[in-house]
């Protein structure tokens, strides 16, 4: 029998140290809804997603109740829309509304994939769907959007990356009523992975199965609560406990992956050896860094700290799962983390520190409120420069920050719920414009040559 | 299929035989027990074989949970593979 220590340890963690199922995300490809004509396809893929993923939240609650681990989030990843609506030569704008009404059927929290892959160049569709995404995201409540404007094999879309900037503004004015939320539901990616289960950029890459579930795990508080019980040890059993720790947050997620895959009769995709904060008491990541000897999260160590930490959640999980994926690593997101939001207040954190911790860690600089004057320009050196960062170390980056409108540094951005708020934080002054305007591509770098 | 009831609370007379009363009330084979007093915490675990259930699993949960609010001692009944699956290799 399993011994009574285990079973006590199982329910702490998830009646005391807040560890969850983040999500099971259901990826389903639409390249068999291509029409050319437009409402015909939305048809389709209102149909084709309904159909699939009918059962997906009542399997997720079964499977909640069976095992008494909450899965917070049931969602829904589709094939880029671009690539869905290129054959329209319409405004996409008709298939973020038949997403969200497939999101409502099926009762998901999330459906994401209202998408474009522009790493190198803009191809039919692309385009017509960036310029789309303010108005579709202000129209509806559960569709999400993602843009990959760079990847280490081909550089940098230096375009797109001026485009971006403009979107996220217009994404923010166009719902300044609604706390900007457009604006939370756009990631800029650099190497975007194609079976990523965590919102805002979950999207069904085209090399995936027809339909699959992928997994998101989450447990700040559990690693925290770990480290708690070690106060005086070196760091190198800090990482060895850290391991343990995450092999154990995984493997509930592997368990939960095969679990949904068999019921639900679709192959399993992936489990997202995630760190995923909430803005809850004891679920931060920031507090993570600092149980491990920062006075505040920000301070000078804090990047190396983090380094280890995302090391040792990889080294840990990846034994615990037969197939790895996503964007794998601790997550960083300010408003979401009741840890990063107290060092913003407290000035600890800055946007300078957030981008050194993103060479780091997983995604990027993610859920940060700017000023509500921030200009595109001075968005899209952001991205620009997180994008380099992703480019030259081969990993995944993004941008996810939300431009408050009427809002100043200092000022606070309140969403709700899992998004937290928001604190608007300092932006540099000075302009980037000529640069951004030149438009062109970031060569590749030497790292993309490995063949 | 086995489950794990998980039983902790302030010690009393008569949890064993409450909580196992009630499994078998709804044919919930007891497998094995283990029982520690922490303190004067009572914490227990029990394996019970849940295939022959006369009602649904959650239900079953749902019901031993209360009936062990009543004793005020906290019941979780998980099925066995979350905890295979986290402690063993």
């Amino acid at each position: 029998m399993i011994s009574t220590g285990d079973i006590l340890e199982t329910i702490k963690m998830i009646q005391e140290e807040n560890l969850d199922i983040r999500t099971i995300t259901m990826g389903i490809s639409l390249i068999d809804c291509i029409e050319s004509d437009i409402d015909r396809a939305c048809d389709k893929v209102y149909d084709k997603i309904t159909r699939r993923a009918e059962k997906l939240v009542k399997t997720g609650e079964d499977i909640e109740k069976q095992y008494g681990i909450p899965i917070i989030n049931k969602r829904i990843s589709v094939t880029p829309v671009s690539i869905i609506s290129a054959a329209t030569k319409q405004s996409p704008v008709k298939f973020a509304r038949a997403l969200q009404r497939a999101a409502d059927t099926t009762g998901v929290n999330y459906i994401g994939g209202y998408s474009a892959l522009v790493h190198k160049g803009f191809s039919a569709g692309d385009k017509e769907l960036i310029e789309s995404i303010p108005e579709a995201l202000a129209e509806t409540t559960n569709v999400c959007s993602s843009v990959n404007i760079g990847s280490t094999k081909a550089g940098i879309n230096m375009d797109a990356v001026a485009m971006m900037g403009k979107i996220i503004r217009e994404a923010s004015e166009k719902t300044a009523d609604d706390h900007c939320f457009g604006a939370a539901k756009i990631v800029v990616f650099c190497n975007a992975p194609e079976d990523n289960p965590f919102m805002a950029g979950a999207f069904h890459g085209v090399g995936e199965y027809d339909t699959e579930i992928n997994v998101g795990v989450s447990g700040p508080g559990v690693v925290r609560a770990a480290l708690q019980k070690h106060p005086d040890a070196n760091i190198s059993e800090i990482a060895d406990v850290i391991k343990k720790t995450a092999f154990k947050i995984t493997r509930m997620g592997q368990l939960v992956g095969t679990e949904a895959s068999k019921r639900l009769g679709v192959p399993f995709g992936i489990v997202d050896l995630s760190l995923a904060p909430t803005p809850a008491v004891g679920d931060s990541v920031a507090h993570i860094l600092e149980e491990i000897g920062l006075e505040s999260c920000g301070a000078h160590g804090t990047t190396a700290c983090l380094a280890m930490l995302n090391d040792a959640v990889k080294k840990g999980g990846v034994m615990a799962s037969s197939h790895v994926g996503g964007l794998s690593g601790a997550f960083i997101p300010v408003s979401e983390d009741a840890g990063m939001i107290d060092a913003a207040v407290r000035g600890s954190l800055s946007l300078e520190k957030l981008e050194a911790m993103t060479a780091v860690c997983s995604v990027g600089l993610d859920m940060i409120v700017i000023p509500g004057d921030t200009p595109a320009d001075t968005i899209s050196a952001i991205i620009a420069d997180e994008a380099a960062i992703g480019m030259v170390n081969s990993k995944t980056t993004a941008v996810r920050v939300i431009p408050a409108i009427g809002m100043k540094e200092g000022d606070t951005l309140e969403f709700g719920g899992l998004f937290g708020s928001g604190p608007v934080m300092k932006v540099s002054p000075f302009s980037p414009s000529k640069f951004i305007s030149r438009g062109g591509r970031i060569p590749a770098p030497m790292q993309s040559l490995k063949n | 299929m086995r489950a794990v009831v998980a039983v902790i609370g302030k010690d009393t007379v008569g949890i064993l035989a409450k909580i196992s009363g009630f499994c078998a009330e709804y044919k919930a084979n007891v497998m094995d027990v283990t029982q520690t007093i922490m303190q004067d915490l009572f914490a227990m675990t029990m394996l019970i074989d849940i295939t022959n259930l006369t009602i649904d699993f959650v239900d079953f949960a749902d019901k031993l949970k209360s009936a062990g609010e009543e004793m005020k001692l906290q019941v979780h009944v998980m099925h066995e593979d979350i905890f295979n699956s986290m402690h063993k290799i």
